[in-house]
């Protein structure tokens, strides 16, 4: 599905300095997979998020999705961002149907996609409210109802419950996986939490410090469907720990 | 619903209650040292007055607002479109942005008699004043709300591949809105400044006009019903100003009024 051939990706600062965010990233992800990128805070996982959107331009090799290299944004993904920035001045239904108008498709025949995905997220009966009236949580839900209504096959999350409390997060990754389970997209997943990542992939992909460069890739060996108790389970600590040491060794 | 009245009235309470009392303790004040009244009126006698001169006043009133209203609405019509250029043209922002700098340099007290040469005494005059005194605002304030629209919203409308104007229309304007009219709340206050301003250099219409001639015959009681009308009509078209925020923008009262509550 995704395909990065030894990408790099170098810009610069205002001041003229250049920067290199990402290095020699070589990474393949199979049609319908979970993968999570872990690592550091600027190592670049954003950045790669972009460029597999075509939103930034790779400096050095090639992206491409579904074999065509990618050279510009294609309405073929979903986003979700750490913040739903949602529209305060639309209601649940029509923040979802945000994707659909921006895509210049009908309005009318997509109502039906985004109610079913309203109800599959929990939000059904909040159709009418508006952002404001919702917790964070229910915030983000209707994020990724928005990112899902015009059934992207790609799904690009930038820290999705990254500013969600410790309790919410947790329970926003399983419903995330209930919700994957009955619509299958390839994620593409960006975590500060270790254990989020082991929780809910396929594979997690553990990154380096600037610049970016893939420090190893696990594959996540964890029965589906996956439930809040495997995070005791002895395989789950073994994978957190690896991934924890991997990371941290480095720094030191 | 009664209780509702009673806790949206409160907040008023102390500030009537303060003006009520200063009012009372000029009015003693004056009387127990008999202050010369051309210097500083009653309020009893300027309200006396104003009610005598109710005819001269509420036309000299329609004046001045609707010099202000024209000058507003100019700012508006030249403003909201200078703060888009400025947002989306670099070139044109470093063309236009120094020079708005420098027409708001200028103290607009001293463009006016100049204005008066060039467009006559009549209100064209006044209105070109008031558009220069509030136009600024508007334009800093819009400026800065497009320059803000959430850049994760910028890259969702860029990844759907929409058009900017299509962009523009349904995220970056109303995502703007809210600084757009804490602008207007600021022109429409100084609108009334300007139209006065130019009604003081010279004119024989307006409220402006009113204080002028009334100070110059001695008749302080006339010239401050004049203030007070003024004072009336700002706070009248900030508050008008506020109301259509509240319908047009709704989420952005909520989260004024609910600060801890989640808000975008």
């Amino acid at each position: 599905m995704i395909q990065l051939a030894g990408v790099g990706k170098t810009y610069r600062t205002r001041h003229g300095e250049v920067v290199r965010a990402v290095e020699d990233v070589s990474l393949e992800v199979k049609e319908k997979e979970f993968v999570s990128l872990v690592g550091p805070s600027g190592c670049g996982k954003s950045t790669l998020l972009k460029l597999v959107a075509g939103l930034a331009p790779a400096t050095r090799g090639a992206v491409r999705v579904r074999g065509q290299e990618v050279r510009e944004p294609f309405p073929d993904v979903g986003f979700v961002f750490q913040n739903a920035v949602l529209l305060p001045w639309r209601s649940v239904l029509d923040n979802v149907l945000f994707s659909i108008e921006m895509l210049g498709l009908p309005r009318e025949a997509h109502r039906a996609r985004a109610m079913d995905l309203i109800a599959l997220a929990g939000l059904a009966g909040f159709e009418r409210k508006y952002p404001w009236e919702l917790s964070g949580g229910m915030q983000q839900r209707v994020a990724i109802c928005r990112a899902l209504v015009h059934d992207p096959s790609l799904l690009l999350m930038d820290e999705p419950f990254g500013a969600l409390d410790a309790m919410t997060r947790e329970e926003m990754g399983l419903e995330l996986l209930r919700i994957w389970e009955e619509r299958r997209k390839t994620i593409l997943f960006v975590t500060h939490s270790i254990s989020e990542a082991v929780l809910l992939s396929d594979r997690v992909v553990v990154m380096s410090p600037r610049p970016g460069r893939l420090a190893r890739v696990l594959e996540i060996a964890l029965p589906r469907p996956r439930t809040a108790a495997m995070e005791f389970d002895r395989r789950f600590l073994d994978y957190a720990g690896e991934i924890k040491e991997l990371i941290f060794a480095r720094r030191a | 619903m009664l209780a509702a009245l009673e806790r949206r009235a409160r907040p008023l309470l102390l500030p009537v209650g303060v003006l009520a009392g200063a009012l009372v303790a000029w009015e003693v004040v004056w009387r127990l040292f008999d202050v010369p009244r051309f210097v500083v009126p009653l309020p009893s006698g300027i309200l006396l007055e104003a009610w005598q001169w109710r005819a001269y006043l509420l036309t000299h009133s329609w004046v001045t607002l609707y010099e202000t209203l024209a000058g507003f609405a100019l700012s508006i019509a030249v403003g909201t479109p200078l703060a888009v250029t400025i947002v989306y043209s670099p070139v044109l922002r470093s063309a236009v942005y120094p020079l708005l700098v420098v027409t708001q340099a200028v103290p607009k007290v001293a463009i006016a008699p100049v204005l008066l040469l060039l467009l006559g005494a009549g209100e064209v005059s006044k209105v070109v004043v008031a558009f220069l005194v509030a136009f600024f605002p508007i334009v800093v304030d819009t400026a800065t709300g497009l320059a803000a629209t959430p850049p994760e919203l910028l890259d969702l409308s860029r990844s759907y591949r929409a058009s900017a104007l299509k962009t523009f229309v349904k995220v970056r304007f109303p995502m703007a809105l809210p600084f757009f009219f804490s602008g207007l709340k600021v022109a429409v206050t100084l609108a009334v400044i300007g139209a006065v301003v130019g009604e003081f250099v010279g004119s024989d219409k307006g409220l402006g006009y009113v204080i002028v001639s009334a100070t110059s015959y001695w008749k302080s009681n006339l010239a401050f019903g004049a203030m007070l009308l003024l004072a009336v009509m700002a706070i009248g078209l900030f508050a008008l100003v506020e109301l259509v925020e509240r319908l047009v923008c709704p989420w952005y009262a909520f989260a004024r009024e609910h600060a801890d509550a989640p808000a975008e």
